[in-house]
């Protein structure tokens, strides 16, 4: 399992240039909040952190466990980052972004293993995976390191949603076709269930419901590739 | 390939190739569906008329599917009876128990056609061999269902030279799967020595064995196919290599006593006939150049022998075929010829 931070590049030489400059014209605050939630859905729309949402959304409890440790980590890294990013020098800040966040996601580590036990084993290495998401990371570097606390608890909160709402989708769909149940609860006549479709259970069916959903929001976006 | 290419009128400009063979896809695609009859013939009459439901309704979804995928990619409707997938449910059908439900036919066919199929482009734009990914799809999904259900038609029973009792009703393979767990000596002796029998070796070439609905007759298989290479319309090489392969990798397991059984017993049972005569020789994801050919079957040929002796399943040979659809651009990629006037040199130098 391949670390998502690949795709920023560490060893660039202008290292004072933000790899994604911010928006000249403001935006409101609406805006920045629902942006990451339909347009910029972090996943559906930019295909970031696919890792933990291939791998967590065998059922619906375990993809709202995900969503719940991301949305801890990404609002308080964003609002850390967002209150340190005067004084953290730009040389570094890469590295202090990660210590910032692998802080966050030790205690939801801990959090979950002391208190939901059972989501925890399930959960298991994609848990402390969630340092290297690079929807986290992304969203230090592109908008916290620039904006105020406010805006960052905002943009934090939509992208954690748009996170939340995509692996949700993706459970529910793996489970109600995999297993004939919904969170838990049986959503299908017994005949369906004690034959239940195991495969989209199983791996190839998460990146088979992926490659469908992200074909349709193409569809309706009208998106090219 | 040439879809943009819509209207040119005078001046046709089409990639290669400029010269036509005889056969268009649609009569290559029915004479396949002919040579695929007698197996069908043969499983009815070894596994009863269960198999011509199965294949009906395999073929009728199938076809259905690709309809209705044809009106939602606004593509030409008639395209769903231009044969393949009339092929594509056939083969799916083929590689079922005979005992299958008959909804699984219905579902595999589906998922065949519409994911593997339509969603990546249609005809010649699949990127695995449709009817070995529904079945993938359905011995993922239902395991259970998939893998057992082998029994002959009643008035057939069981092939007495495989009959040990605690065996009964699995396929040849599968009996050699088992025997890699009996510790009784004197039993895997007896064992060993009943599916090497002639009388063995005999009801697998005719294909009164337990096994897939269209699996099963080497016999109503291979005449067929060898018609077909000898019209070309599928080429020599797979099979060539892929058997081949599988014969000299199962001989020297057999004289290093890794397998039980006989190279010709390798040969004759599972789904090898099938696979690497209907299967492994669709156009859409083979290699095209001959030493692409070359490694596609070979490769085959050693994912199947690896899978047999030391895999978790008793056959391999859809797994294999599968595997070797997908590295085939690849294949393609690495053995481009070289192109007239292009030297040597310069290709290296790159």
């Amino acid at each position: 399992m391949t670390p998502d931070s690949g795709n920023l590049d560490l060893t660039q030489k202008e290292i004072k240039e933000p790899l994604l400059s911010p928006k000249p014209k403001a935006e409101s605050n609406w805006q920045i909040f629902s942006k990451g939630i339909i347009l910029e859905n972090p996943v559906l729309i930019l295909m970031l952190g696919l890792c933990p949402v291939l791998a967590t959304s065998t059922t619906v409890r375990d993809a709202a466990g995900m969503s719940a440790a991301v949305l801890f980590v990404l609002l308080m890294s964003n609002i850390v980052v967002s209150l340190l990013r005067k004084i953290i020098p730009s040389q570094v800040r890469i590295p202090v972004f990660i210590v910032i966040i692998a802080t966050f996601v030790t205690i939801a580590d801990y959090v979950l293993q002391a208190y939901t036990p059972d989501l925890y084993s399930v959960l298991g290495i994609f848990v402390p995976l969630i340092v290297v998401n690079c929807i986290i990371l992304g969203r230090a570097e592109g908008f916290a390191y620039h904006n105020g606390v406010g805006r960052s608890i905002l943009d934090g909160l939509g992208k954690a949603i748009g996170f939340a709402l995509a692996i949700i989708l993706m459970g529910s769909i793996r489970e109600i076709i995999g297993k004939g149940t919904w969170f838990g609860m049986s959503v299908s006549p017994s005949w369906f269930r004690s034959n239940a479709v195991l495969f989209f259970g199983l791996p190839p069916g998460a990146f088979l419901v992926i490659g469908l959903l992200k074909a349709c929001i193409n569809k309706i976006f009208k998106r090219e590739g | 390939m040439n879809s943009e290419v819509k209207d040119t009128r005078k001046f046709l400009v089409t990639p290669s190739p400029h010269l036509k063979a005889p056969f268009n896809v649609k009569m290559v695609m029915y004479i396949v569906v002919i040579a695929l009859l007698p197996a069908l013939g043969g499983s009815i009459y070894f596994f009863g008329l269960r198999s011509l439901w199965l294949v009906l309704i395999s073929v009728a979804t199938a076809v259905l599917a690709e309809f209705l995928m044809n009106l939602a990619f606004k593509r030409p409707l008639e395209t769903c009876l231009d044969g393949s997938a009339i092929i594509t449910g056939m083969l799916l059908a083929y590689n079922l128990p005979p005992t299958a439900p008959l909804w699984m036919p219905v579902v595999g066919s589906a998922f065949a056609i519409i994911i593997v199929k339509a969603l990546f482009g249609g005809l010649g734009h699949n990127f695995l061999n449709p009817a070995l990914a529904g079945r993938a799809f359905l011995m993922v999904s239902w395991l259970g269902k998939m893998t057992s259900g082998w029994t002959l038609r009643e008035g057939l029973g069981t092939t007495s030279g495989i009959q040990v009792d605690a065996f009964t009703g699995a396929t040849p393979l599968g009996v050699v799967q088992k025997l890699k767990d009996v510790a009784d000596p004197n039993l895997t002796e007896t064992a060993r020595q009943a599916l090497n029998s002639p009388e063995t070796l005999k009801a697998l070439f005719f294909g009164k064995v337990g096994g897939c609905v269209g699996e099963t007759s080497v016999m109503l298989l291979l005449i067929p196919a060898i018609i077909l290479i000898a019209i070309r319309v599928i080429d020599w090489r797979i099979p060539l290599a892929y058997i081949g392969t599988v014969a000299l990798g199962t001989l020297i397991a057999w004289l290093f006593k890794a397998t039980p059984v006989t190279p010709i017993f390798h040969l004759l049972s599972g789904g090898l006939m099938l696979g690497a005569l209907f299967m492994a020789t669709d156009y859409t994801t083979t290699p095209v150049t001959p030493l692409g050919l070359w490694i596609f079957g070979i490769g085959c040929g050693v994912l199947t022998v690896l899978i047999r002796l030391w895999g978790g399943y008793p056959e391999g040979v859809s797994y294999s075929i599968l595997l070797m659809n997908v590295v085939t651009p690849f294949i393609d990629r690495y053995t481009r010829p070289r192109i007239l006037g292009e030297s040597a040199a310069k290709k290296e130098r790159k």
